[in-house]
């Protein structure tokens, strides 16, 4: 979808309106891609050529064998540019399988992040306090900080992060959602 | 198997592929290629004098036969001198397959000399490319492009081959022998859309076939059915500006070319029908006008190899993911297996209404007796070569507009101009390839003189390859399109829209080794054209027309069918009752 939004113009010779002013969804896809050289870069390359929008992304080889990748996206966009999305994905000649998880059935949405954490005195201790709560992992200290591992979906990351801002939180590492549908 | 190099590879390959031509480039980076080519007859290899001109002519060769054309350059500038035809082929879905040298893999990322990041820059503007590493994967490689490029919707592939892969040796792979791909669109429409698309054309009061250049790609078999099923059930015909001749223009059916420049009775069939079948056409902008008001009250089937055409811009009621050829084929045979039914009554009263509409005779403009008139030059071309084994390519701007109205195409194939991208210098490399095709035909470039100016350096092929194709200049000494924008939507402020400079075309035609030939006189004109088609060679024409011609129809953009400008005397206010007639 076009993301200029100037309003039709007698000046242009394209209508810039955006047709599909409608309301815009989060949809998790899942893209069975052969894993050969530049198929990131492909499917990086359809989303940022067409506008589309990337809220995560993982990717990596599940089937060795077959040199398969799974490239788990998470995207948003309106109804139509949703279907838009799964069929330019469906085009390209290197993808296998698009799945829409969201309408697909109930999937699990799971994402890793590693948070450095740095305090002393009662700000470590609440730190450590809360780590425990969000069953985070400590895989790192010192005297003067903490390296947490947490796992969950990305809304329990983002409240763990609200969390730990005031208590000296000091960097950030997220990998980006890994999703599966639920059931056999 | 037998072994052999990767150069050599190449070549055995494109035979096996059965390929007959070659456009391409010598450099470095491509030499063993070139010296593969040397050694052998098969391949004939057409020297071009820019790389664009030899993607263009690709495009002309594959548009006028069906099968893929074939493009050499070499590594960096010969590599990047292509995307702009890759980007024609691509967005007119023209089948190509384009080799390209590459620096040797072990410099690559170096910044080695002539090297460019090809399949990077050319991954957005081709079907799909690859970057060979390895000889053992090259022949594979090029018999899986060939299948990329010609399955489903076509479209170009590139192929980068490094240097050191084409002196490698390994065993050479047989097109059979290649591993099954997993690339297989479908080509079969779902029989229960195909069933409401029956029952459509059953009870349809005011239907409409809109087709595009997907009959065309489809290949003959396609026009072939539309045109049964068209004769068949008596509905009125249009076509977008890629699809003209996959339903004859001298049918009886037939309402001309849609779209911003389209006739007024095409766009307003398009605006009142109640049953729209959109047959290989994919809903561009130039098509639709303002997509809110599009077509409100008629429901729609859409016939598209792709998914991603469909529901793409406008929605419809009956998608039918397949073939053209193939899905017409089933409709056909439901149908009349159903009872061959129409709604013979309310189609007639449509036709009734349609018949007041083509008499408001969009295409009439105000003859001259001084000055030649762009659309007189054009229906006087198609009057002295009419019944001629004839293809025609354009330029952009608007004498292709005007061509596309003026001349008469009755048979697929015949058509050549670049829809999608509007790559100004696409026409006369094009004619070119298409003269390679066909040697014996008459092959005429329609074009503007700013236009021709961009790739006029092929005319050194043209001699070389004696190519006897014809120049047909419409030289308004504008960039007339522009000016028209301009002169509509700019208060005539004409910036820079003038063709300031321009070379004398019968001198230049002399310089060339070719004929050149000017006409301002459209008492002289019939002459003149019959001396440019006796001539036995290539031919510049600078036909110099009258330079304020505006093109009209034409709907502006953002503008619904149903608001089109029909001519100077709209702005004029001259004919009230035809303004009038728009609501
Ligand atoms: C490569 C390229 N650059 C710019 C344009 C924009 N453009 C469209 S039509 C046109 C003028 C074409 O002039 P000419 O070839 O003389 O044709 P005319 O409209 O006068 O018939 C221009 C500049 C284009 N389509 N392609
Ligand atoms: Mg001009």
């Amino acid at each position: 979808m076009l993301n200029i939004k100037k309003g039709a113009s007698s000046h242009s010779a394209y209508d810039l309106r955006d047709p599909n002013g409608e309301i815009i969804e989060s949809h998790t896809l899942a893209v069975l891609v052969d894993n050969e050289s530049g198929v990131l870069a492909r499917v990086i390359g359809l989303f940022s050529g067409r506008g589309y929008n990337i809220e995560s992304l993982t990717v990596a080889e599940v089937d060795h064998q077959g040199h398969r990748s799974r490239i788990t996206v998470v995207t948003t966009g309106t109804a139509p540019v949703i279907e838009q999305i799964k069929a330019q994905l469906g085009r390209l000649v290197p993808v296998h399988e698009v799945h829409d998880l969201t309408v697909e059935g109930p999937a699990v949405q799971r994402e890793l992040a590693l948070f450095k954490v740095a305090g002393k005195g009662d700000q470590r201790i609440e730190a450590l306090r809360l780590a425990e709560i969000f069953r985070a992992n400590v895989v790192d200290s010192t005297l003067e900080s903490f390296v947490f591992e947490i796992t969950g979906t990305p809304e329990k990351i983002d409240a763990f992060a609200e969390l730990m801002r005031p208590l000296g939180l000091r960097e950030i590492a997220r990998t980006g959602v890994a999703a599966l549908a639920r059931g056999a | 198997m037998t072994q052999m190099s990767g150069a050599k590879m190449v070549v055995q390959a494109l035979r096996d592929q059965g390929v007959e031509v070659v456009f391409g480039y010598p450099g470095g980076a491509v030499l063993p290629i070139y010296d593969e080519i040397f050694q052998q007859n098969e391949i004939k290899h057409i020297l071009v004098r820019h790389e664009q001109g030899a993607v263009h002519m690709a495009e002309g060769y594959a548009r006028s036969t069906g099968k893929p054309g074939v493009v050499l350059v070499t590594s960096g500038p010969g590599a990047t001198n292509a995307v702009t035809g890759l980007t024609d082929a691509l967005l007119d879905s023209i089948p190509l397959v384009v080799l390209s040298g590459q620096v040797p893999t072990f410099l690559i990322g170096t910044d080695g000399f002539q090297e460019a990041d090809t399949v990077g820059i050319t991954r957005a503007c081709t079907k799909h490319n690859w970057l060979v590493k390895d000889t053992a994967k090259l022949a594979e490689t090029i018999h899986n492009g060939f299948h990329v490029a010609t399955s489903g919707r076509p479209g170009p592939v590139l192929i980068d081959i490094p240097k050191d892969v084409q002196f490698a040796t390994a065993d050479y792979v047989e097109p059979t022998a290649s591993k099954p791909r997993h690339y297989a669109p479908t080509v079969k429409g779902d029989p229960a859309m195909i069933e409401r698309m029956v029952e459509m054309i059953e009870t349809a009061e005011r239907p409409v076939f809109y087709t595009g250049g997907g009959v065309i790609n489809s290949g003959p078999r396609a026009s072939e059915l539309l045109r049964e099923l068209s004769e068949a059930t008596g509905f009125p015909v249009t076509s977008t500006l890629m699809g003209l001749g996959a339903y004859p223009a001298s049918g009886k059916l037939w309402l001309g070319m849609l779209g911003m420049h389209g006739t007024y009775e095409a766009n307003l069939v398009m605006h009142g029908c109640d049953a729209m079948f959109n047959i290989g056409a994919r809903f561009d902008d130039r098509i639709t006008g303002r997509v809110a008001d599009f077509s409100p009250g008629s429901k729609k089937v859409h016939i598209d190899i792709e998914a991603s055409s469909i529901n793409k811009i406008i929605r419809v009621d009956v998608p039918i993911l397949g073939d053209v050829a193939n899905v017409l084929e089933d409709v056909l045979a439901l149908w009349k297996q159903r009872g061959s039914r129409v709604n013979r009554k309310a189609v007639a009263k449509w036709w009734g209404q349609i018949r007041d509409w083509q008499a408001i005779r969009c295409l009439d403009y105000k003859p001259s007796q001084k000055t030649i008139k762009p659309q007189y030059a054009l229906e006087r071309l198609e009057a002295l070569t009419r019944g001629r084994d004839r293809y025609i390519t354009t330029e952009v701007g608007q004498h292709q507009m005007w061509a596309a109205q003026y001349l008469h195409f009755d048979q697929p194939n015949r058509w050549m101009t670049s829809g999608g991208l509007g790559t100004m210098g696409y026409g006369l490399p094009a004619s070119i390839g298409v003269q390679v095709a066909h040697p014996e035909a008459l092959v005429i470039n329609v074009a503007g003189e700013a236009s021709w100016l961009m790739n006029m350096q092929e005319m050194g092929t043209a001699m070389q390859f004696r190519a006897p194709v014809k120049q047909f200049i419409l030289n308004n000494e504008r960039l007339g399109m522009v000016r028209q924008w301009q002169d509509l939507l700019h208060g005539q402020r004409y910036s820079h829209s003038w063709s300031e400079s321009l070379p004398d075309f019968v001198k230049l035609a002399e310089a060339f080794g070719c004929k050149g030939i000017r006409c301002d006189n459209p008492a002289d004109l019939d002459d003149a054209i019959m001396e440019m088609l006796a001539y036995d060679g290539p031919v510049i024409f600078d036909c110099l027309v009258e330079k304020h011609e505006n093109c009209f129809p034409m709907i502006p953009s953002g503008k619904p069918h149903n608001e089109m400008l029909l001519g100077e005397a709209e702005t004029q206010g001259v004919i009230g009752a035809k303004g009038a007639a728009l609501v």
